[in-house]
């Protein structure tokens, strides 16, 4: 967090000088670990073990805050008979599917609702189309009153559920599997238990360590399931929190630049399940399920008046028709291996940099060198529109120069400062930003760019008669502009954005003010608020020194401007604060006409509904959430320890190895990841992981991440003078063990190999970085930042080099924080060398036949599983050298 | 160097934070940590100029002091070598300070203002005094060697003017020249680097006998052997001078002597010492023959040069390695605790 | 000759010393390295304001420092110190880990005792510190002593900073300043102020509008405290009381005393180890505190090299 985050880590220090104990778990030592008060390294990729081994400690002690976990949470709910955990099942969950390597879910059911299961979930369709998350996200379906036992000892409750899946994962197995002494675990173990409860929360913060993972979602489920059993979420001090990335990283999910959803989180429709606004709804509201979702309708009708304006009416379902549907796979990879493969003709790269900055660079480069076209709009010329010109396959001769087809369109960028706008931060803050100084030259921002080229398109089209171009003139498409330039107006898209009254004009200042019969539209139905009493809530900058620690005049948090989500679960199932230390909301018997919830915040709770409210027999929706259901966007208004939708992998985290690993899963049959995305192609070959051969060809591991010092790809940092030569050179770190063992010197050269490419970089040799023992060896692990690439003042290897491409079933990220490699001194070779240092290696390791790993190596489908049942043509524009 | 656990090249086998430092020394090796081995303090970004310079206007001073001694006993040989050498020598010092300036053109922004904390400033002051007399006099002595019948010309007045005022101007050059031979000491003394701080006190009387060695050698060159007496004197009392007290001076500097040494400046150093002290051997022999007259002469100046290049580079190599600063001042801390008012601590840096 | 004694040495609040009438109260940083990050924020905030140039793209490997050191294009420099372990427990011979050899095979994961858990006892005793060094801005300035030009000159604020047009680049305050810290800038070329002395300024033109040095803004944990040298002074002390409470016995102020060698320095720090582990000296006094002392040796010497030069004249004959 230090690293990649210091000014959020301010708050870190001040609650350390506050007496907060701050323990920090990586795989190597950082600026943050030289601030914790306990650093953990442990292995990368084995933090699902780790953190089962801490949910297997507080079960076994009985640690849990149980009157917290009782009504908050599904822990007394009970699961189907049918359902098989991976204890049984040597890894792999009931219901699982070798053909398609996904699970048929039924069994994962509550018990008595099996049978919904089957219809609702098409968990291959659901892994295309990156869009199971969206049950988590838009609430579990769940149509009648489910089984609870409240004493928590029937053996199918979740609770014993839970006990029975995470007994495997003692402090022995933690160490065994993690590299992590016991003693630190159990140092661990005791002080996030012994700051939890009544008195005293823990918080919990990842980032992209946590995500870049093929099992990504699950890291962060497993640290739910901790943090509810606790009883930190819904609390002051207490919750998890995802530290974003960019400036506005959470404003670009809220408001997507995503194939699978819309803003404010509405599913991106599916051409073959959300053929009508009614369909496509429904999939949100499922229903007669409980909680906040079943205004779904709402929020889809105002998105798409804010789309059509006046073209949309309920008569034509407000132009949903209008709405592109997807059909399967169109994430970022899926779309480069396409340009790879000839079908894709033009790409526009925004504000990204993925020559450098995503997994596999070479196949980003050879994709994008099969373009007809590709506009790039940067602050600076960054490779990704030059990687014809520079890139390392310049060098190999797969790409030429003169015989590179893609047109490459290179349009200046206005910076953040250049232009104005919101940003929305991790914390879900929007905050309002001025422009300072005018954009140089022909920079222009991106508002500018797409209202210009939006306008432009339809005065080409506006002759048009044909239906498929009545989308595009039918769209509401006018802002007022200003200025030199006709610069479009960022404040009236906040506007819109927050929504209002069609017919008055009039802000809305909260989204159950948005109707779904078209008299209100809105463009972001979450962020209705931020223009509320039609002023512009983000632009508020009351110092926090002027106001109470919530700040809640401090910039505007969607929803409602609401600081911590969940905040019912601040008090007791009786409305009182848990704690007079930990009081946040709490009900007033006295305030308003029969009580009302109140405290520092803004209640995420109906503000009247008190807590001895209980739903009528069949109530659904908001009514059906009773007055001690915290979690109101949940189907059963509680946390979830267990999922029984939702998620491709299985109803509870499960530690498999990363896809690249030296080490035999030590807890299950099971390797790696039976449900997780891959392409097996022949440029996408993955090191030999056990039980399969030669995994001795790469016997370390290694991980990538951040400089303070750099911005992700280096467009904002290896291109900026000041910047660049904080961190010059390319390094790679490695621990004096293994700098002895292969004979590397410190600040020389050595290159790290794997079956993708090879990269070099100057050798840093540091305590920082320690080998860990795990299943009784040794293990090294190198660490290698991913900021350097061919362009701008200091240039260098661009780690992501190494990466192939293997992603999460859920949500499609990449594993870019774990691979295995092979180290070896001195500068890498050039040109075709370099190819033939990694074809050996490559056949060395028994992968360059076209051979893929097993994916499934247990249970049923293990002997057929996976092994290249993919796409393994050789692909002649690739240029392999097999 | 240390080496680390694993034996194998790291980061600790520079010298890192807790690296050793010593590495050749007189005294027992001292332990100490640095940051990388990095200096501590900031060697003079001074370059050869500034020994040059500290060079000549020692002979200058010398010089001055000949001539005035020879104007007023009579010796127009060794006056003449005296004047003449001082003006050479100083006009050659100034170009060596002022081509060591960061920004030449502003060399007159010295003259802003007198600022007795600064040796510098002072220096300047110094030598816009001594400067002028001493031009004054050399061009009398100049205008002494044009044949009598240029003189009447019309800058028949500039003639007469010289002749009336060079004798004086010579004097006045010469009784200012000692503090141009002796502030160039204080000039390095006042500096944090090791070597030449911790010399303060006898650095002045090194550069002072220097200084008289160098010109004495000088008027030992250029006047005959019949008026060269006082040179010889002179130059013999000050090879005596430095190099006793530059003996003095090393035992004086603790641990910063070592420079002195150790490399490049230890070779200057010593052959500083052999060129002094051949050629106050020779001077002995230097009333007889002018040749060994010569050769002494130009040992001692080369002496002395050898001297101010020595202790210039001896300063430059202390100021680089962090042992110099750092083990002085711990040294200290040891004998005497930290540094506190009103307690002054005597010696180093 | 020097006034009275405190002028080169001893405690002093150096603004009204020089001169000044009604002057501000003097204004300082108080450095916690204790809560440092590292994230260098301050050094490139110091540039970004100052217009000062890039310093070269050297991989120095010394931890994350590419920076090496303050100088004339480095106003502010964070130091970074990996701690393997206590010097006290440095193990004196190199062991032999009996790793066996393993290239050119390459097989990397070798067998040894025990399941899991870090390899090597000595595993957690590991230090990284973090501390941006700065001009100290002593209240005796060997810089500002020094300098021939009053280039360097004391501010209404007691700090001390360069005059770029006055400053003749004789390089004369290089040397004096017992912390290394100012510089003649040599490049690069076409930069401003080539061959003029160059150093932290404590940002004097924001002080006189009364903002803070950009650094002290920039930083995010507040590591780089500006204020009042005196309240200051006040905060490390109960800043270092409070680190020792919670038995942080290495915290120590340095540059805090105005008793001290330079009357204490403008910009203190809290360090956790000696200061030489920082590459700061550790008791440094102001070469000029000597001076008085100096120009009396210097003037005997004198003295005694005209006396030599009068008897080698007297009684001579040739
Ligand atoms: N200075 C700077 N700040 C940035 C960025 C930048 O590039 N530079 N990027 C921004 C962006 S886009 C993002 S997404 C965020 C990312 O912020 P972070 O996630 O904090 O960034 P990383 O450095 O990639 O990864 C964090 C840590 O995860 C560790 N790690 C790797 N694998 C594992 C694992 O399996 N388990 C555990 N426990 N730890 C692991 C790495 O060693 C690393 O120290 O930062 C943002 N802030
Ligand atoms: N191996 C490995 N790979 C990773 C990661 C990792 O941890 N390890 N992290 C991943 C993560 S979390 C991320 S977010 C990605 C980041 O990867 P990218 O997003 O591809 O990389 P950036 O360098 O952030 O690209 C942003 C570009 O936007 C430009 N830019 C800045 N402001 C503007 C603007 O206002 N308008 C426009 N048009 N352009 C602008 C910048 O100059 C820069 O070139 O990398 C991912 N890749
Ligand atoms: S770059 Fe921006 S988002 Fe990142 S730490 Fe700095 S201020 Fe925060
Ligand atoms: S630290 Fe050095 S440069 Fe700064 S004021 Fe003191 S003597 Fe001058
Ligand atoms: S270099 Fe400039 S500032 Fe430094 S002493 Fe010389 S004139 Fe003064
Ligand atoms: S005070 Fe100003 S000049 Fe000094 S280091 Fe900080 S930013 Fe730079
Ligand atoms: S800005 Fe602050 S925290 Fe960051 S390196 Fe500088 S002093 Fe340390
Ligand atoms: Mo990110």
């Amino acid at each position: 967090m230090a690293e990649a985050h210091p000014v959020g880590f301010q708050w870190v220090m001040e609650a350390k000088s506050r007496g907060a104990k701050v323990i920090h778990v990586d795989p190597r030592f950082t600026r943050t670990s030289a601030h914790a008060d306990t650093f953990v390294p442990l292995r990368v990729g084995t933090d699902i073990a780790f953190l089962g081994g801490v949910i297997n400690y507080v079960l076994q002690n009985e640690l849990d805050f149980r009157e917290y976990v009782v009504a908050y949470t599904n822990a007394p709910t009970i699961v189907s008979e049918q359902f098989r955990d991976t204890d049984d099942l040597d890894g792999l969950f009931s219901g699982f599917d070798p053909e398609t390597r996904t699970y048929e879910t039924a069994s994962w059911q509550y018990d008595s609702q099996e049978n919904d299961g089957a219809q609702r979930e098409d968990h291959e369709m659901q892994r295309e189309t990156a869009s199971a998350l969206q049950h988590e996200t838009h609430g579990l379906s769940i149509d009648s009153e489910v089984r609870r036992d409240e004493t928590l000892q029937h053996p199918n409750c979740v609770y014993q559920v839970l006990k029975r899946h995470f007994a495997r994962y003692t402090p022995e197995m933690v160490a065994l599997t993690c590299g992590v002494s016991e003693e630190d675990f159990l140092e661990v173990c005791k002080a996030w238990t012994e700051n939890s409860g009544r008195e005293r929360t823990t918080a919990l913060v990842y980032s992209v360590g946590w995500t870049q993972h093929s099992v990504g979602v699950q890291y962060i489920r497993t640290g739910a399931i901790l943090q509810l059993l606790l009883g930190n979420l819904g609390r002051p001090g207490g919750g998890i929190m995802a530290l974003r990335g960019h400036a506005s990283i959470q404003g670009s999910t809220d408001i997507p630049t995503l194939f699978n959803i819309l803003p404010g989180y509405l599913p991106m429709p599916n051409a073959e399940q959300h053929t009508t606004l009614q369909e496509w709804v429904d999939a949100v509201r499922h229903p007669g399920a409980k909680g906040f979702w079943a205004n779904a309708g709402a929020y889809g009708v105002n998105l798409l008046k804010a789309y059509w304006g006046d073209a949309a009416t309920s008569e034509n379902d407000f132009c949903f028709d209008y709405v592109p549907k997807i059909t399967g796979d169109h994430g970022t990879y899926r779309t480069v291996l396409d340009m790879i493969d000839g079908k894709v003709k033009g790409y526009f790269l925004l504000g990204q940099n993925p020559a450098v900055g995503s997994a596999h660079g070479r196949a980003q480069r050879l994709g994008m060198a099969n373009l007809d076209w590709l506009v790039v709009r940067d602050l600076f010329e960054i490779e990704s529109a030059t990687f014809w010109k520079n890139s390392p396959e310049v060098e190999t001769g797969e790409i030429v120069p003169e015989e590179c087809r893609t047109e490459v369109f290179l349009m200046p960028a206005a910076s953040h400062v250049e232009k104005e706008g919101t940003f929305t931060q991790t914390q879900r803050v929007l905050q309002w930003r001025e422009k300072a100084v005018e954009p140089p030259g022909d920079c222009r921002s991106e508002l500018w760019f797409f209202y210009h080229l939006g306008r432009m398109v339809r005065e080409r089209l506006a002759a048009s008669t044909e239906e498929k171009d009545r989308p595009i003139q039918d769209l509401a498409w006018d802002y007022p502009v200003h200025g030199e330039h006709d610069e479009p107006s960022a404040d009236a898209v906040l506007r819109e954005i927050n929504g209002y009254e069609i017919a008055t004009g009039r802000p809305l200042s909260l989204f159950t003010e948005m109707k779904d019969d078209g008299s209100t539209l809105g463009g972001c139905w979450i962020y209705t608020g931020v223009y509320k009493d039609g002023v512009n809530q983000a632009a508020r900058r009351k110092s926090r020194h002027e106001q109470d620690y919530v700040a809640a005049e401090w910039g505007w948090a969607w929803p409602a401007n609401r600081r911590i989500l969940y905040n019912r679960a601040s008090a007791d199932p009786d409305g009182k604060p848990w704690s007079d230390r930990k009081a946040y909301i709490w009900w007033d018997p006295d305030a308003g006409e029969s009580g009302e919830w109140t405290g520092q915040d803004v209640p995420d709770f109906e503000r009247t509904k008190p807590p001895s409210y209980r739903p009528p027999e069949g109530a659904d929706g908001v009514a059906g959430i009773a007055g001690d259901d915290p979690f109101i966007m949940q189907g059963d208004g509680k946390g979830s320890l267990y999922v029984p939708q939702g998620l491709i992998d299985g109803p509870l985290p499960t530690h498999y190895e990363p896809v690249e690993s030296p080490f035999r899963n030590p807890l299950y049959g099971q390797q790696a990841n039976p449900t997780r995305k891959e392409y097996e192609r022949d440029e996408n070959r993955m090191n030999p992981s056990p039980p399969e051969e030669h995994s001795e060809v790469f016997p370390y591991v290694f991980t990538t991440s951040r400089l303070t010092e750099h911005h992700t790809a280096g467009g904002m940092s290896r291109y900026v003078e000041h910047l660049a030569e904080l961190q010059p050179e390319m390094f790679v770190e490695v621990s004096p063990a293994l700098a002895a063992q292969v004979g590397l010197e410190h600040n020389g050269w050595c290159h790290v190999v794997t079956a993708r490419s090879a990269v070099e970089g100057r050798v840093h040799i540091t305590d920082r970085l320690r080998p860990l023992r795990v299943e009784g060896r040794t293990v090294h692990q190198v660490w290698l930042p991913y900021h350097w690439g061919s362009g701008g003042i200091v240039t260098g290897d661009s780690a992501n080099d190494l990466f192939g491409i293997s992603l999460d079933p859920n949500v499609l990220i990449q594993e870019s924080k774990v691979g295995t490699c092979d180290v070896r001194p001195g500068r890498r070779p050039r040109g075709q060398a370099m190819r033939d240092l990694v074809a050996d290696h490559s056949a060395r390791a028994g992968v360059a036949s076209g051979a893929y790993p097993l994916v499934v190596t247990t249970g049923p489908g293990a002997a057929s599983g996976g092994k290249s049942d993919g796409d393994p043509t050789p692909d002649p524009s690739s240029g392999e050298t097999t | 160097m240390s080496s680390d656990r694993t034996g194998q090249g790291s980061i600790h086998d520079r010298p890192g934070p807790r690296g050793r430092g010593a590495e050749r020394s007189m005294v027992p090796p001292a332990e100490f940590t640095s940051y990388y081995g990095h200096n501590v303090v900031k060697p003079s970004p001074w370059e050869h100029d500034i020994p040059a310079y500290l060079f000549a206007g020692g002979v200058a001073a010398g010089s001055s002091l000949l001539a005035a001694g020879a104007s007023l006993t009579g010796r127009p040989a060794l006056r003449r070598t005296g004047r003449l050498g001082a003006l050479v020598a100083f006009s050659f010092s100034m170009v060596a300070l002022v081509h060591d300036l960061g920004r030449p053109m502003r060399f007159l922004h010295m003259l802003r203002t007198v600022k007795l904390t600064s040796p510098m400033s002072v220096g300047t002051w110094i030598l816009s005094v001594y400067g002028p007399f001493a031009a004054l006099a050399a061009l009398a002595e100049v205008a002494g060697l044009v044949p009598a019948g240029a003189t009447q010309g019309r800058l028949r007045w500039a003639f007469r003017l010289l002749d009336r005022f060079g004798g004086p101007a010579g004097v006045v050059a010469g009784v200012t020249a000692p503090s141009v031979a002796a502030y160039t000491a204080v000039l390095l003394s006042d500096t944090a680097t090791p070597s030449w701080h911790s010399a303060y006190r006898e650095l002045p009387f090194v550069f002072c006998g220097s200084a008289a060695a160098a010109s004495g050698g000088l008027g030992m060159i250029g006047a005959p052997v019949t008026q060269a007496g006082p040179a010889r004197r002179f130059a013999l009392g000050g090879a005596l001078v430095e190099l006793v007290m530059e003996r003095r001076m090393e035992r004086s500097m603790g641990l910063t002597a070592e420079p002195l040494h150790d490399g490049h400046a230890g070779r200057l150093m010593k052959a500083a010492q052999s060129l002094t002290v051949l050629g106050g051997v020779g001077t002995l022999l230097a009333g007889r023959s002018r040749s060994v007259a010569v050769v002494s002469g130009v040992a001692l100046m080369a002496g002395s040069a050898c001297t101010r290049f020595g202790i210039f580079e001896a300063g430059q190599r202390s100021a680089k390695d962090p042992k110099y600063t750092v083990v002085p001042q711990r040294e200290r801390i040891a004998r005497e605790g930290p540094t506190r008012y009103p307690d002054h601590p005597v010696g180093g840096p | 000759m020097f006034g009275k004694r405190n002028s080169l040495y001893g405690p002093v609040d150096p603004a009204p010393e020089t001169g000044y009438v009604d002057a501000p109260a003097r204004k300082g940083f108080f450095t916690d390295t204790s809560i440092c990050i590292g994230c260098k924020a301050c050094e490139v905030a110091c540039k970004e304001w100052n217009d000062v140039p890039g310093e070269g793209f050297d991989q120095l490997g010394l931890s994350y420092d590419n920076t090496g050191s303050l100088n004339a294009n480095s106003w502010r420099h964070v130091a970074f110190i990996e701690q393997p372990r206590k010097a006290a427990e440095e193990k004196a011979p190199p062991v032999e880990l009996g790793m066996p050899a393993l290239r050119p095979d390459g097989v990397g994961a070798t067998d040894v005792g025990g399941a899991g858990g870090s390899d090597g006892a000595e595993a957690m005793d590991f230090r990284w510190l973090m501390s941006s060094d700065v001009c100290k801005h002593c209240t005796h300035a060997a810089c500002l002593d020094v300098c021939p030009t009053g280039s360097l000159f004391r501010t209404e604020f007691g700090t001390v900073v360069v005059q770029d047009d006055i400053c003749n680049g004789c390089g004369y305050c290089v040397p004096a300043c017992p912390f290394g810290v100012i510089e003649r800038r040599k490049g690069p070329q076409g930069s401003k102020n080539v061959g003029i002395a160059q150093k932290c300024t404590l940002c004097y033109d924001r002080l006189t509008v009364g903002e803070t040095p950009s650094c002290a803004k920039a930083c995010p944990t507040e590591s780089i405290q500006f204020g009042d040298v005196e309240e200051l002074r006040e905060r490390a002390q109960r800043r270092v009381e409070d680190l020792h409470g919670r038995g942080v016995m290495d915290a120590r102020l340095y540059g805090n005393d105005p008793d001290d060698g330079v009357g204490g320095t403008g910009a203190f720090f809290l360090l956790l180890d000696e200061p030489e582990v920082y590459g700061f000296p550790p008791d440094p006094v102001v070469t000029t505190a000597d001076l008085p002392r100096m120009f009396n040796r210097a003037t005997t010497a004198g003295v005694a090299l005209l006396a030599g030069a009068v008897a080698a004249f007297v009684g001579s004959r040739r």
